[in-house]
């Protein structure tokens, strides 16, 4: 069976009807698509998987600040109280969201990022993925096949809604690198095709509504902190969908109500800087501040 | 569409539309020009004008024009290194009409003389379209390898080149001509599902009316 990345539903159907995972599905096609073997698809997959390694360990230097001064170092502090014991929600959640605050504030200072699906939302997948791993020592194999996984529902995303802030708000990019996220954790810890779609189902309707309002139009405030949101969301939802606890709503009904969403959005909350965080007094006096008195668009 | 569009690229921050877009619209310039840079004008147009400093538009832009791909870090000390190898670069902002939000015109000039505009907007996630090259209405994404050919309008040509093309076992899946006018120059823009042996631009260079030719593949 050819897939056409259309809906979700069709990855579970393939998946399930051939007793495979849908990333080993993913990566046979893909190979096909591409022009190119299994070998050589999975061996750039894994180097991107390498940059998300690298970019959560310079991420976590306390000294990075961006050229905005709008960001860094918190994902350092985190880090800190979590090596020390003093966070309050265990060492996984703890360490998952001081890796997704460290690859965005390594982003914002330029940093070498993968963009998951885009570099706002860049910090979602890297901190699940590798926050998993480290605490359940699991091996890199499982992780980086995930990664096709979560690329197969982002495509279908990307084909049915959308992935850009500008035409879809928050909800498309760190809504969707949530639902990826969640899938690719519900399929590393063994749950079925229909459970790794329901995960995605789950994690983005946690964030329907979304909007992308970044204070002075850079990708900082508040995208970093909304990637930490992303990490924990996912967990949440795989943690639910891995349960048995299925979405009520199916997942391709879920990125067709996302997509009327965004498009019921008002330009002013997709990536604009003209409404909600941007147009708070103290973002557009930031936004003065960085850019000049003509700057602020939001108010 | 790929899993790599999805889950990539590996790219320099902060912003895949206003970084790696714009390294790759530079990129793309130099590409055209075919000699190295001496000076490089740059006009941001819309989002762009707007926010290129906080975004870090300009080094990736100009590292671009230094031919450095999305994920290099040279992009963020590339201002300094244009000024250290001499290149004269000029960053403007104004308006373009008709012009996605994420627009910017590179015009060249080579050290041998030449010269070249290359208008490219930045569609999203580090994905860019070229609009127009000297003026002239284009439309490709670099995202396929892409021939190139600058060529003086006459009939038989896109048979010559394509036949060459085909002796090359490229299958094309997208070919796009544009003119001035009826026998002036003109643009063929070919793209392929798969690489080709980068010998066929040579023989495509040596075919009569063809002024140049070059082998686009964005990282």
């Amino acid at each position: 069976m050819k897939l056409k990345y259309n809906t979700v539903e069709e990855l579970v159907e393939a998946a399930s009807s051939s007793h495979k995972k849908i990333s080993e599905i993913v990566l046979e096609q893909q190979a096909g698509d591409m022009e190119s073997t299994i070998e050589e698809v999975y061996a750039t997959m894994e180097s991107s998987f390498d940059v998300m390694r690298q970019s959560v360990i310079s991420g976590l230097d306390e000294t990075l600040r961006s050229p905005s001064g709008l960001s860094g170092g918190s994902a350092a502090k985190l880090k800190k109280a979590v090596d020390e014991g003093k966070n309050h929600y265990g060492h996984l959640l703890g360490n998952a969201i001081s890796m997704a605050l460290a690859v965005t504030e390594f982003n914002s200072c330029m940093g070498k990022i993968v963009a998951a699906p885009t570099a706002g939302s860049c910090g979602v997948i890297p901190a699940a993925l590798i926050s998993v791993m480290d605490e359940y020592d699991l091996p890199k194999r499982d992780i980086v096949m995930s990664l096709f996984t979560a690329s197969a529902i982002g495509m279908v995303i990307a084909k049915c809604a959308s992935i850009a802030g500008a035409e879809g708000g928050c909800q498309a990019e760190v809504g969707s690198a949530s639902a990826m996220a969640a899938a690719a954790l519900t399929e590393i810890f063994d749950g079925t095709p229909q459970m790794v779609s329901d995960s995605c189902a789950i994690a983005l309707k946690n964030t329907m509504g979304l909007v992308c309002d970044p204070v002075a139009g850079l990708v900082e405030v508040p995208c970093i902190k909304r990637n930490a949101m992303g990490v924990a969301n996912a967990f949440t939802a795989s943690e639910l969908a891995c349960a048995g606890i299925k979405s009520v709503i199916p997942a391709d009904e879920v990125i067709l109500a996302m997509r009327q969403v965004g498009q019921l959005m008002s330009t002013s909350l997709k990536e604009t800087a003209e409404g909600g965080l941007a147009a708070t007094p103290t973002g557009c006096r930031l936004c003065r501040q960085i850019f000049g008195p003509e700057a602020c668009s939001g108010e | 569409m790929n899993v790599f569009d999805i889950v990539g690229p590996v790219m320099i921050g902060p912003s895949s539309s206003h970084t790696a877009g714009a390294a790759r619209i530079g990129k793309t310039a130099a590409l055209l020009l075919g000699e190295p840079v001496a000076k490089a004008d740059i006009l941001f147009h819309g989002s762009f004008a707007k926010t290129y400093k906080g975004h870090g538009t300009d080094k990736a832009i100009v590292g671009g024009i230094l031919k450095y791909d999305p994920w290099d870090p040279g992009i963020r000390t590339s201002l300094e290194t244009a000024q250290i190898q001499g290149i004269c670069v000029n960053i403007h902002t104004g308006t373009i009409e008709n012009a996605h939000p994420n627009t910017a015109l590179v015009t060249l000039t080579g050290s041998g003389g030449a010269t070249i505009s290359v208008q490219g907007a930045s569609i999203g996630g580090g994905n860019i379209i070229i609009t127009k090259i000297n003026d002239m209405e284009v439309y490709f994404t670099g995202q396929n390898t892409t021939l190139i050919v600058m060529h003086q309008d006459v009939p038989g040509i896109i048979a010559q080149v394509t036949n060459l093309v085909a002796a090359g076992n490229a299958n094309i899946c997208n070919f796009r001509l544009n003119r001035q006018e009826k026998g002036g120059i003109a643009i063929m823009t070919i793209e392929m599902d798969s690489d080709v042996d980068p010998s066929l631009v040579s023989e495509i260079r040596l075919l009569p009316h063809v002024y140049n030719t070059i082998l686009l593949k964005l990282g």
